[in-house]
């Protein structure tokens, strides 16, 4: 492997991790029973949240904790409207995008071209001396180190406790887990809230660490790629992991040819991500067809007991 | 404890949810303005007289209504089949291309026909778009809301491709803004000494032609059919792969008829920044109005003027146009959260009284 | 329970009920659809609140605020739709309601302790089964054990009977003897009289959301409770008139066919239903019924086999292909299939028919013509309506029926396929719906009924087809057989019966 290659893999790693983060909050959101699509508005409050915190602070990691707060907040705008008051889910969550763009974009016009220290790279020693695995995974900001924990607790979560067992519950059958004495709201108000939190670390990933700037509407439809996915990964985080990185792969790729100049439109490998997204789309959703994997089944669907 | 019950809402709950939730939410972002510096009043009197004090601002409001009641529509028929069109900015991007492609590369451009050539390459460019989506839904069952918004940014993408490169104007001196559609392509004033184009007139045609096919037509019967039950209209023996097929062809090409209009009647050219996102207001415009084509019209001159005061508010302000976004983000949580409440009665305390114990929402 | 009210909006679905049960004893609450059985037990459950009344368990007054208090306090109940998680395992479903015994899952130590439950009380599970592997029979199981692991000493049970065979029954009952036996209350509610005779201590019966009485089983007859339960002496069936049957209008051969559950939820059903003849389908849910009754309406294709309406092949056609082939169809899923319940009555009784000339020139809809037609199809089938623009989904079911019922009957069909076509209604709604399946079958139109109701099968048709395992277990002639070897029947089990394979 050349160290192009490997700069080309660390690249999409960088370029995925944003992603990652968002994906595994929907994918807990979504687990619970709530479609949340304001992701991308969450995001983007959170870069602009954890962006300034940075500047102000000079604190990177303080700026990590405003973005996760942030985007918790803001969730629960969606928490109230959806588990609540049972609102529209998907109309919801487009509000939520639409309110997290115009928020970010006003509140974040004084600070575009304003510089701020964020992450930096840092070596993890011993492991970043690997051959090809060194330099692709281990020589990354903490906040990618920060990610690798998290999926396998994520998976943990879900998969291996009572409250994850609780969670997968209330996405398939609420009437089932009420009767059985799990508190719906509160399971769905913390899932959603997960979410929430994770998609602004993932927009201050994109501020902090990605770059170390804000410009307005910087997530670029990321927080979409993330709803997308969520199906991807059939709802599970690990398989998260593989349609994060492949985003991010195509992403480096596209950004790799942009800068050795193949002559091809700038703009129009600039779609390439989107596109990629939509036929992983395609192909998932054959696939969760085809393996009864579905959607959780009361997925976007609103619980009241008296129906 | 705040405790929320069902109840049928009364007609007049109903009918007063989505204006005390409007209202409450500019007080919400009335708040926010005050909190970031900006006295809300002085905020809120330019975002009314601007569009609504005077002959000249109902006639900019009603410029901007007009690609509104579009969108609004392109997400309304859709919607009445329970599909998600997040795509009508793309579509309506599109809509502009197609429209710049006949009235500048074509021969067409410089004739008679110019006006109903580039519309009609409006309305197939967006139908074209919206069809991509559509048919991965209708044969592949892939989930639409995702798709129709991924193209968003694709189209907005080829829109730059064709204005930084092939479609760049040689006298433009960089700028990415494509030649100017020769004056034979520029949709006609309806209201001399105003911007009020043909479009607007369109507009409200395609308004009443949506109540006619809903209503008396029997593909509007399937439409409303499949809406209210698809497994009924399975059993009936109606087509849904085609008729997803058709509405969403429908909805592409209303939305491409408004990018058509503003290339032709507002930009006059292909560039950046055509559609301050009037394809993602056409979601709130569907949702204020319920669904009804005919309120379209009404909620899209309520939100045209709002993007209207919000050019106002960058002008006497200095505020960003994203104020707007942020105002109409908060219109739509609380329509949103108001129309549920309509329908429930608000108790407090754990245990409920036979009566209200009074309070409110 | 005492002086029990609940109101919905538009119903009192509780007046004042009183209700006792006693521990060691198994307790029948009986009374017809929407008497208010169900609903007074989820008052009990805490899955609804009372609008008045007093609930003593124990002795001591208590109200649930949620099923999850009334677990804690020894209530569990087992309802028609079973409260289970189909993505789950078995261990994990059981799982879920137990007590927290710290954050992490320990499916071993519970699977354990289920296996041990299940062999206490002759219930036989897979711990480590997916439940939406199992038979409807084994969820329930499921359900109870579910329950007695969370140490419930009240136990309810909603229609139990409803979806198993006359033997599955008999064993959930012994089950339920032996449970009681512990010192356990059993309350089970049902409207079949011949369970609460032969299964109950004692039974309270409801009527229209009011109490009528409690009775001890011995001290009772099956003729005295149905007079309490209906309120006046129950209707006989009309006679049904003898009818030669004419040409085969609906025909199904070898049929295969993949299930929502699994593959191979037809195995090779051959049928043929003739015209002036009602054929019958019998057997416990979730045997093929459903297949079956899709593939003849054209909303599920075959993976082999033939199917062909008035003596056309029509296999795989689609639905559309069938209607116009001359084929009425009365859904499963009335309301979930049959109407669009927010659009007009006018527009549902037109729901098919609107693609026909009279409608309309080309693509207009005359709304003239469809509310004509609509008013004279509400009177000819004494629809209770408003009128013709009220929301379909706004009548009774018995009403949604009867639009359904005659929208399919006046386009003319040549076979009717009528799936649970009573399922929910009550007495007047149902007697309703018999005439208009024995008219038809008088009008000489062949009539495919599949039903759960082996009273209804066995009173309305000519021949009964039973169903087992996607596999016909044998036709029979209702007058030659006893219910007792129709249930052998739909439990699997092949018997010398007199045949009939016409």
């Amino acid at each position: 492997m050349s160290p192009l290659t490997a700069a080309v893999f660390a690249a999409a790693v960088r370029a995925g991790t944003p992603v990652l983060f968002a994906t595994l909050g929907e994918i807990f959101a979504e687990r619970a029973g709530v479609l949340n699509l304001g992701v991308e508005g969450m995001m983007l409050v959170g870069a602009l949240a954890g962006f300034v915190t940075t500047a102000h602070t000079g604190n990177p990691w303080l700026g990590l904790l405003a973005a996760g707060a942030a985007g918790g907040v803001l969730s629960l705008v969606h928490a109230v409207l959806s588990v609540t008051l049972r609102a529209n889910q998907v109309a919801s969550g487009l509000a939520l995008t639409i309110f997290g763009t115009g928020l970010s974009a006003s509140l974040g016009k004084s600070f575009v071209g304003v510089p701020a220290a964020g992450f930096h790279q840092m070596p993890v020693p011993g492991l970043d001396g690997l051959p090809f695995v060194g330099p692709v995974l281990f020589r990354q900001d903490p906040l990618v180190y920060l990610s690798y924990l998290l999926v396998p607790t994520a998976w943990y979560a879900l998969y291996r406790t009572r409250w994850g067992l609780n969670v997968r519950a209330v996405g398939e059958n609420p009437e089932a887990a009420d009767a059985m004495g799990v508190d719906i709201a509160r399971v769905r108000y913390a899932c959603v809230v997960i979410g929430g939190v994770l998609a602004g670390v993932g927009g201050a990933f994109l501020s902090t660490a990605y770059t170390s700037m804000w410009i307005e509407n910087m997530t670029a439809g990321r927080g979409w790629i993330a709803v997308a996915l969520v199906i991807f990964a059939t709802w599970d985080p690990l398989r998260a992991v593989v349609g994060a990185y492949l985003f991010g792969g195509v992403n480096a790729l596209q950004l790799h040819l942009q800068a050795s100049g193949t002559g091809l439109p700038v703009y129009l490998m600039l779609m390439a991500p989107y596109v990629f997204t939509i036929v992983v789309l395609v192909f998932a959703t054959r696939q969760t067809a085809r393996r009864r994997l579905g959607a959780p089944a009361a997925l976007s669907v609103s619980y009241s007991r008296t129906g | 404890m705040i405790r929320l019950e069902r109840r049928p809402p009364s007609r007049l709950a109903a009918a007063a949810a989505p204006v005390v939730s409007i209202l409450a939410a500019l007080a919400a972002g009335g708040l926010m303005l005050a909190a970031s510096g900006v006295n809300p009043f002085v905020a809120y009197a330019v975002l009314v007289s601007d569009p609504f004090g005077s002959a000249f601002g109902w006639s900019e409001t009603i410029v901007k209504a007009t690609p509104l009641i579009f969108t609004g529509l392109a997400v309304l028929l859709p919607a009445r089949m329970r599909l998600w069109n997040i795509g009508a900015e793309g579509q309506l991007q599109c809509g502009a291309i197609g429209a710049t492609w006949v009235a500048v590369f074509t021969p067409l451009g410089h004739s008679a026909l110019a006006v109903p050539a580039l519309l009609l390459a409006g309305m197939a460019a967006g139908a074209a778009w919206c069809l991509v989506p559509a048919m991965l839904r209708a044969w592949l069952a892939v989930n639409e809301t995702i798709t129709t918004l991924l193209m968003n940014y694709v189209a907005l993408l080829l829109v730059d491709f064709l204005i930084y490169g092939p479609w760049q104007d040689p006298q433009s001196r960089g700028f990415p803004l494509s030649p100017v559609l020769p004056p034979s392509a520029k949709l006609p004033v309806l209201v001399q000494g105003t911007r009020i184009h043909l479009g607007f007139a369109l507009a409200l045609l395609a308004v009443a032609a949506t109540v006619l096919v809903l209503t008396r037509t029997r593909w509007g019967l399937e439409i409303r059919i499949i809406g209210d039950n698809p497994d009924a209209a399975r059993y009936a023996g109606i087509n849904l792969t085609r008729n997803i097929l058709l509405v969403m062809a429908a909805a592409g090409a209303l939305a491409g008829l408004a990018g058509a209009g503003e290339v032709s009647a507002v930009s006059g050219r292909l560039q950046q920044g055509l559609s301050p996102g009037y394809g993602y207001t056409g979601i709130i415009v569907a949702w204020l109005a319920r669904l009804h084509p005919a309120a379209t019209v009404l909620v899209a001159i309520l939100l045209g003027g709002l993007f209207l005061g919000g050019d106002g508010l960058q002008i006497s302000l200095n505020l960003p146009i994203a104020v707007v976004y942020m105002l109409q983000g908060l219109i739509f949580f609380f329509v949103l959260g108001g129309e549920q409440l309509a329908g429930y009665r608000v108790r407090f305390g754990p245990r409920a009284p036979a009566e209200p114990a009074g309070g409110g929402a | 329970m005492r002086g029990i009210t609940k109101r919905f909006p538009g119903v009192v679905a509780n007046d004042a009920v009183d209700f006792t049960a006693a521990p060691g004893e198994i307790h029948a609450l009986l009374g017809e659809n929407g008497a208010g059985k169900s609903t007074l037990m989820k008052i009990l459950y805490g899955f609804y609140q009372p609008d008045a009344g007093e609930i003593r368990v124990h002795g001591t007054p208590r109200l649930f605020r949620s099923p999850k208090d009334a677990l804690r306090a020894g209530l569990g109940m087992v309802f028609q739709q079973f409260m289970l998680v189909p993505s789950l395992s078995v261990v994990q479903n059981v799982l879920l309601g137990l007590p927290a015994q710290g954050w992490r899952l320990d499916e071993r130590a519970a699977a354990a302790r289920l296996a041990a439950a299940a062999a206490r009380y002759g219930m036989a599970v897979h711990p480590w089964a997916r439940v939406w592997q199992l038979s409807v029979g084994e969820q329930q199981r499921v359900e109870i054990l579910k329950l007695l692991a969370l140490g419930a000493d009240v136990l309810i049970l909603d229609e139990p009977t409803a979806v198993l065979t006359p033997q599955e029954s008999r064993d959930l009952f012994d089950t339920l003897r032996r449970l009681a036996g512990e010192g356990r209350t059993i309350v089970v509610i049902t409207h079949k009289l011949s369970e609460v005779m032969a299964a109950a201590d004692r039974v309270t019966v409801l009527r229209a959301g009011r109490l009528v009485g409690t009775a001890t089983t011995g001290a009772t007859s099956p003729r005295a409770l149905a007079r309490m339960m209906v309120g006046r002496e129950t209707f006989d069936l009309p006679e049904r008139d003898p009818v030669t049957p004419g040409p085969v209008v609906l025909e199904v051969r070898d049929l295969w066919a993949d299930g929502d559950r699994g593959p191979d939820a037809l195995q090779g059903v051959s049928l043929a239903v003739r015209a002036g003849e009602i054929v019958g389908v019998a057997g416990v849910a979730g045997n093929g019924q459903r297949e079956l009754g899709e593939i003849v309406a054209g909303l599920r294709r075959p993976t082999r086999g033939r199917v062909a309406i008035a003596g056309r092949d029509r296999t795989g056609a689609g639905p559309l292909d069938a209607i116009r082939a001359g084929l009425g169809h009365v859904p499963e899923d009335r309301l979930g299939t049959g109407v669009a319940p927010r659009l007009s009555v006018a527009d549902n009784l037109v729901l098919k028919s609107y693609r026909e000339s009279r409608f309309g020139r080309g693509p207009l809809l005359d709304r003239q013509t469809v509310d004509r037609v609509a008013r004279a199809l509400i009177r000819a089938f004494k629809i209770q309506t408003p009128g013709p623009e009220t929301p379909a989904g706004t009548l009774s079911g018995g009403n949604v029926q009867r639009l359904i019922l005659a929208r399919e009957i006046s386009a003319g069909p040549r076979a009717i396929l009528a799936f649970h076509p009573t399922r929910g209604l009550d007495i007047g709604a149902t007697e309703a719906v018999h005439r208009a399946l024995l008219d038809q079958r008088r009008a000489g139109i062949g009539v495919l009924l599949i039903s759960e109701d082996l009273d209804e099968i066995l009173q309305l048709s000519d021949r009964v087809a039973v169903l087992c395992g996607g596999q016909i277990m044998g036709v029979v002639r209702p007058a030659a057989v006893t219910v007792e070897q129709i249930g052998l029947l739909m439990g699997g089990t092949r018997l010398a019966v007199p045949e009939d394979t016409a």
